[in-house]
């Protein structure tokens, strides 16, 4: 079984890596949530997968029954995805900024970072 | 009052946090916003000062949040290199904050500056402190967000695309990293430093740790801007506004370099699996390819960046080699560095104000009218370039000392070699910027405020400290590298000490 | 947008989706829901009229700005953490009051609130400058 779980999760990166490797801003960011997403299954497989009651505490009882599910990771995985929801909302929102100004998202057309200060032209200072 | 010195550990990272908050509560008050800031600050110094004297006297701190049993729940250690690093924040953070006051606009502070700066230095405070590697991913996110925030902060088209870039590339490392957390939860069953130690110490060397290791090792690299990956960081680092960059130059990569240094002494051990012949020849590359990358440039920013690059190499050198000598010679030369390097943005940020560019071509004649400026440039950067008596010269003295005692000759050749070309690129910023006669003659000249000389002036006394006095940090560095290889304190000190016992007849 | 359905429904819904935010956090502690659900179900509401109405109005709804919302939350966080060093000499070790009804407060709600509005705050930060048409 875990075969299969390793092979779903690394066709997910491997769209993710396909997808970074573009020149699209945009098309960039989706390939970073693919694999941010094939990372959270990982952290879940990591903690053991199998048919297991979700881990809460049955009403009057103090622990956890023995089969429940490992906790920890959904907590990680919890963790993660809000963490990398985040990160992601704040670079598209950068994204769309960058489009405002520059009116495109291609990085070959975006060099301005590198263009400033540059050591082999002279009037770069203009470009600000 | 005894409850708050008892717990000294959680106030470096949770007084910004909750200054942080503050700032943004006063989300429209600039002003109110600014003596919050310098204020929270203050008391993460004193705390931090607390700290270091608490670890001297009583040894590796520790505290378990919401009294979870300690393996399971999120702890905070602070050892001697996590209470100096967190000491050096608060120093750092702190006088920059003061520069700030002089250059910081008015727009950036109504686009969130100071609780950025706040949540950026608490994310390194916390990355400092924490004894738990999911929560030192943690940390890393949010320095990494509020490090985006800080970056695009004029929203201008060069600091956005600078931005998306730093982005996308630390986005990338810090996946790898959790990718890498998630296989060792996998292979170990704990998340908790310590117990991570403990336990790969007994477990036999397999793929899964081995990959774990590269991984560890990629991630941090891209952080710490390591040979060959430290692309994204001259490509960023000069946008931003300049005190953002002194941070950023000082801090953010240090914090990569630290975690590297915690999970291959305390984890991993450079000396499996061919690690150690890696971080070498990557130590080489970083020192060459930054130093090379620097002597073309002709922005200072520009030079400033790759010159973080080429410094890093050294402390990489002292990874690679791991004899105690090594180690406390890379610890003495991140202290130092954080202290030289933000200095150096700073003076940067001071030679704009005198003289409208950071293009040294167009910039000149700053020795005549700012004497003062002159000489405080002059301190880090001879320090920098490692002439003696200046704090850079025994830390590379130190390094190179232990390179040449290990006998990794071609390692020292590489840094001597370097060292020499720091030298040629300092004195291309102190002939252009300071000798050369100005192209464009200023009627008047432009004077540079008090608020950004007098943090300077203090960070270049520490500099001056550590150079004319350096035995009692040399002493500190020592213990530091000491313990650092010698695991067992840490685990001890976090796990009680039954656990190190265990470790001691395994051995 | 320009749609008088939408428009008048928006009102209803914000006020539906808001009560069920606080009802979200409220069963959080012992049942599923939560200060994060509430906090996102909150700043759905939120986004509704900012849809509806337009963002310069959902701003004006909200009085003050999101960062300060999310930097009250942090700070009800940390204050959150205050009275378990007091008394338990351990920052963020909840700190319970039962009553004997059965009727329980907790330290924890003080921090569940914070990420309410923490997650209220961020949220809508995004959202409003999403939703903002270009300068």
């Amino acid at each position: 079984m875990n075969f299969v779980y390793a092979a779903g999760i690394s066709a997910i990166m491997g769209c993710g890596i396909y997808l970074l490797l573009s020149r699209h801003t945009m098309r960039i960011l989706l390939g970073v949530m693919l694999l941010s997403a094939g990372v959270n299954l990982v952290i879940f497989l990591a903690g053991r997968i199998g048919p297991n009651p979700p881990p809460i505490i049955e009403a009057g009882s103090y622990t956890l029954s023995p089969e429940a599910a490992n906790p920890l990771p959904q907590a990680l995985v919890l963790t993660a995805i809000v963490i990398g929801f985040s990160l992601v909302a704040f670079a598209s929102a950068l994204a769309l900024q960058t489009f405002r100004t520059s009116g495109t998202l291609d990085q070959r057309e975006l060099a301005d970072a590198e263009a400033l200060g540059s050591p082999y032209e002279s009037k770069t200072e203009g470009s600000r | 009052m005894n409850l708050l010195l008892s717990q000294a550990l959680i106030w470096p990272v949770v007084l910004p946090l909750a200054t942080a908050a503050l700032c943004a509560l006063a989300w429209h008050r600039p002003a109110i916003q600014r003596w919050i800031s310098l204020g929270g600050l203050t008391l993460m110094l004193a705390a931090s000062i607390l700290l270091l004297v608490q670890v001297e006297t009583e040894g590796t701190q520790t505290v378990a949040f919401g009294s979870w049993p300690i393996p399971f729940g999120i702890v905070f250690v602070a050892d001697r290199l996590g209470a100096a690093m967190a000491l050096i924040t608060a120093v750092l953070a702190l006088a920059i904050a003061v520069f700030g006051l002089a250059d910081i606009r008015r727009r950036q502070e109504h686009a969130g500056f100071h609780p950025l700066y706040l949540g950026m230095i608490a994310g390194v405070a916390g990355a400092f402190l924490t004894g738990d590697i999911f929560n030192l991913y943690v940390w890393f996110e949010i320095m990494l967000i509020t490090a985006m925030g800080l970056l695009a902060i004029d929203r201008t088209r060069t600091q956005l695309d600078g931005t998306i870039k730093y982005a996308v590339l630390n986005l990338l490392g810090t996946l790898l990293f959790l990718l890498a957390v998630a296989i060792l939860y996998g292979v170990t069953g704990t998340l908790n430093m310590a117990d991570l130690g403990r336990v790969l110490s007994e477990s036999e060397p397999s793929a899964a740790l081995a990959l774990v290791a590269a991984m560890f090792l990629v991630a941090f690299g891209i952080k710490a801007g390591y040979f060959p990956l430290f692309f994204w960081l001259p490509a960023s680092y000069h946008t931003a506004s300049i005190v953002v960059s002194a941070i950023f130059a000082g801090l953010i990569t240090k914090v990569g370099v630290y975690a590297s240094f915690r999970v291959f002494t305390l984890m991993f051990s450079v000396d499996e699996g061919g690690i150690r012949e890696l971080v070498a020849v990557m130590a080489a590359g970083t020192m060459l390819f930054g130093v090379f990358g620097a002597a073309v440039q002709w922005d200072i920013r520009r030079i400033l960046s790759f010159h973080i690059v080429s410094q890093i190499g050294y402390m990489m050198l002292g990874l690679a080699l791991a004899t105690p000598a090594a180690m406390a010679g890379a610890v003495f030369y991140i202290v130092h560095h954080i202290i030289v390097k933000a200095n150096l943005f700073l003076a940067a940020g001071a030679i704009y104000r005198a003289t409208g560019t950071y293009d040294l071509r167009k910039a000149g004649g700053l020795m005549g009218s700012h004497p003062i400026l002159a000489l405080l440039f002059a301190i880090p950067a001879l320090s920098l370039a490692g002439i003696p008596p200046l704090s850079g010269f025994w830390a590379k003295y130190m390094v190179i000392d232990a390179a040449f005692a290990d006998s990794a000759h071609w390692l020292a050749g590489v840094g001597l070699f370097v060292g020499l070309l720091t030298v040629f690129s300092m004195s291309k910023i102190w002939v252009e910027a300071f000798w050369k006669t100005p192209p464009l003659e200023r009627k008047h000249a432009r004077r540079v405020p008090m608020a950004m000389l007098v943090p300077m002036a203090i960070l270049g006394l520490v500099t001056l400290t550590i150079g004319f006095a350096p035995e009692p940090f040399v002493l500190y560095a020592d213990a530091t590298a000491t313990s650092l290889l010698d695991p067992k304190t840490y685990i001890e000190a976090v796990l009680g000490p039954q656990a190190g016992l265990d470790l001691g007849e395994q051995q | 947008m320009n749609s008088m359905i939408f428009t008048a429904s928006a009102r209803i819904l914000f006020a539906l989706m808001l009560a069920a935010s606080i009802f979200i956090l409220w069963r959080g502690h012992d049942e599923p829901g939560g200060g994060f659900v509430g906090g996102l179900v909150a700043s759905m509401a939120l986004a509704v009229v900012a849809l509806a109405e337009g963002v310069p109005r959902a701003r004006r709804m909200l009085r003050i700005h999101p960062m300060s919302l999310a930097g009250l939350g942090v700070f009800l966080g940390f204050v959150s953490g205050l009275p378990g060093l007091l008394i338990d000499g351990s920052y963020l070790t909840h700190q319970w009051v039962f009553f004997p009804n059965g009727f329980k407060l907790g330290t924890t709600m003080v921090f569940d609130i914070g990420v309410y509005l923490v997650v209220l705050g961020g949220m809508l930060a995004l959202v409003f400058r999403l939703y903002e048409d270009a300068p």
